[in-house]
């Protein structure tokens, strides 16, 4: 059994290796079944009219001439849900980074609070927890009230079109704890090695920082902010659950669009154009990280 | 901000890992971000002993009068149903999901790694690109598949995507774990007559215990929180999980009463805390070496 995949010649597969497909028929039949069909058709409703029992119209571009030109929510949606990922992407990762360098050192102890920061991590999308933010940042809440007490009388946070969105945020940021196990793990791989040669240079921990720190980690950095962005890009539960896109849609995200046309009035095609909007924005996002990362990420092999 | 650049230097002795004497402000400020953190926590469950009048306009932690009566009204549930029925749709949801996902990763990550087959990078790259895809892209075309199936409202639209190992987390997982188990403790079970399925049976699943694990916790805890999916697809309260439950008795009535609320959110999280601290080490390893959504 000295063959490897590397040595063994293309078209000359054993009778066992055929075997593969049975074990991947699962997946096989999942990806044509429910990931393929479903993303190539829900690309053909949103060229249709089309409800739930009733018949397929092709109506064009009808669907997002209407979204873009008719619809009175669909810009303020649009701005809301890149505007949530920018304040909740950044803002997550970066305090976990902060906080995974904080916890980076050689004491005792360390596994219990790494794994007593991660608890509100446990609770994402977890309506329990949403419902408790709703409560705590009511007007006459706990946080109102303990503001009042500080001199800051009349505060809303729910009911007001400008903090909504910003208080939602907080509940993501909140969750930070998966980017920091991972940006944990990072930090314990680079080598002590760098830190020294630096230190004998007389290097200070900013240099450290931006010289050391971030390139080694920036693969896992990179890894985090790609994961969180299409995961918030696409947030429905928070807002939903929490101010239900109000105070006057400060925080109708795409999400809740998509979910009142499409499964409140059963407009699919509708629903679908919404929703093929928001991959277009995921890939136009994801394309700039990826653009980005030329220029920051650093990869082991290439050096 | 200083403190946060600190780092463990050991320039004496770099091979001899000693513990750091953390300084009295360290473990302060590890305390503090700390309880700022489970602040929320603890007071949802001081929150849930209160009365209304309490809940609002105070800030004291500790409840001036308990009322643990709050627990038996929200047990009682809403529409005629109990939490012990919501228990019980949960689990009988959330379960058999689990279960499906693992063996259908388990199976496809054995084919992926221990096979070379005809058009493998191309099915790979499907696979992992399939993690990229959002959930709102494909919702509506599932809908109306799993309603001309009738599997709308009923759990039915949880467990084939597991069956059919359609979140490429999962799979992805267990084929990074696989890749780092030596080859040739199958091949040479295969050689001794081992069929491929009894290879993996006898010989990795042993192994692959603590990421297939991992893999359920995770499962287990994504479904249990999902609220999305639950909404779309289950309708009917008698079928209910929590997560809709929860909703549904804040809704129900015309003056929330938010003692019994949170009261039923904290028992909506126990399972999940119960869970995590006795098997905290591979939800970190999992995260640690996998990477991980939320």
């Amino acid at each position: 059994m000295k063959e490897t995949d590397s040595t063994r010649m293309k078209q000359h597969y054993s009778k066992r290796d055929y075997k593969a497909y049975l074990y991947l028929l699962p997946w096989l039949f999942g990806f044509f079944a429910l990931q393929l069909y479903p993303f190539i058709m829900s690309f053909i409703y949103s060229f249709n009219d089309y409800t739930v029992g009733g018949k397929m119209n092709f109506v064009g571009l009808g669907n997002y001439i209407q979204l873009m030109t008719k619809d009175r929510d669909f810009w303020n949606s649009l701005k809301v849900t890149i505007l949530f990922a920018l304040y909740t992407v950044p803002g997550k990762v970066i305090l976990a980074l902060l906080v995974a360098m904080f916890l980076n050192r050689n004491i005792r102890g360390i596994n219990l609070i790494r794994t007593v920061y991660y608890i509100p991590s446990l609770f994402g999308g977890s309506i329990a927890v949403a419902l408790l933010w709703r409560l705590m940042f009511m007007d006459n809440g706990i946080i109102v009230t303990a503001l009042s007490h500080l001199g800051l009388k009349n505060v809303t946070f729910l009911g007001s079109p400008r903090l909504a969105l910003p208080t939602i945020t907080a509940l993501e940021v909140w969750q930070f704890g998966s980017s920091m196990v991972m940006l944990l793990a990072a930090l314990k791989n680079v080598p002590k090695e760098l830190y020294e040669a630096a230190d004998i240079d007389g290097a200070n921990k900013f240099v450290e920082f931006f010289h050391i720190t971030l390139p080694q980690i920036s693969p896992i950095l990179f890894f985090a902010l790609l994961n969180q962005m299409i995961q918030e890009l696409q947030n429905f539960t928070t807002p939903y659950t929490i101010t239900n896109g109000g105070p006057r849609k400060a925080t109708n995200v795409l999400g809740i669009l998509l979910y009142k046309q499409g499964f409140s009035y059963f407009k699919m095609g509708y629903a679908s154009a919404i929703s093929w909007v928001e991959f277009t924005i995921i890939l136009l996002f994801t394309l700039v990280l990826f653009g980005t990362s030329k220029f920051w990420v650093h990869y082991a092999d290439e050096t | 901000m200083a403190n946060i650049f600190h780092r463990n230097n050991k320039k004496e002795n770099p091979d001899v890992p000693t513990q750091e004497k953390a300084g009295f402000f360290t473990y302060l400020i590890i305390v503090i971000i700390g309880l700022i953190l489970l602040y929320p926590i603890i007071w949802m469950f001081f929150a849930s002993f209160k009365s209304n009048n309490e809940i609002f306009g105070s800030t004291a932690l500790l409840p001036k009068e308990w009322h643990p009566e709050n627990y038996i009204k929200g047990w009682k549930g809403s529409a005629g149903y109990t939490y012990t029925k919501f228990f019980a749709n949960t689990f009988l949801m959330v379960i058999p999901t689990t279960l499906f996902t693992v063996i259908s990763s388990t199976l496809v990550a054995y084919g992926f790694t221990r096979f070379n087959f005809p058009h493998k990078k191309l099915l790979m790259t499907a696979l992992i690109a399939m993690m990229m895809l959002p959930n709102t892209v494909v919702i509506v075309p599932r809908y109306m598949l799993y309603n001309q199936f009738h599997w709308v409202d009923s759990y039915m639209p949880f467990y084939a995507p597991a069956l059919l190992c359609c979140n490429s987390f999962f799979p992805y997982m267990l084929i990074q774990f696989l890749r780092s188990v030596p080859k040739d403790l199958d091949e040479s079970a295969y050689i001794d007559g081992c069929g491929t399925f009894k290879t993996l049976t006898a010989i990795l699943l042993p192994l692959m215990k603590p990421a297939i694990f991992s893999a359920g916790l995770f499962q287990f805890l994504w479904t249990y929180n999902d609220y999305f999916n639950a909404l779309i697809f289950v309708n009917s309260v008698r079928k209910y999980p929590i997560s809709l439950a929860l909703r549904l008795s804040l809704d129900s009535e015309s003056v929330a009463d938010w003692g019994k609320v949170m009261a039923m959110a904290f028992v909506a999280v126990i399972p999940v805390m119960l869970l995590f601290f006795a098997c905290q080490k591979y939800f970190v390893e999992g995260i640690a070496t996998s990477g991980m959504k939320n």
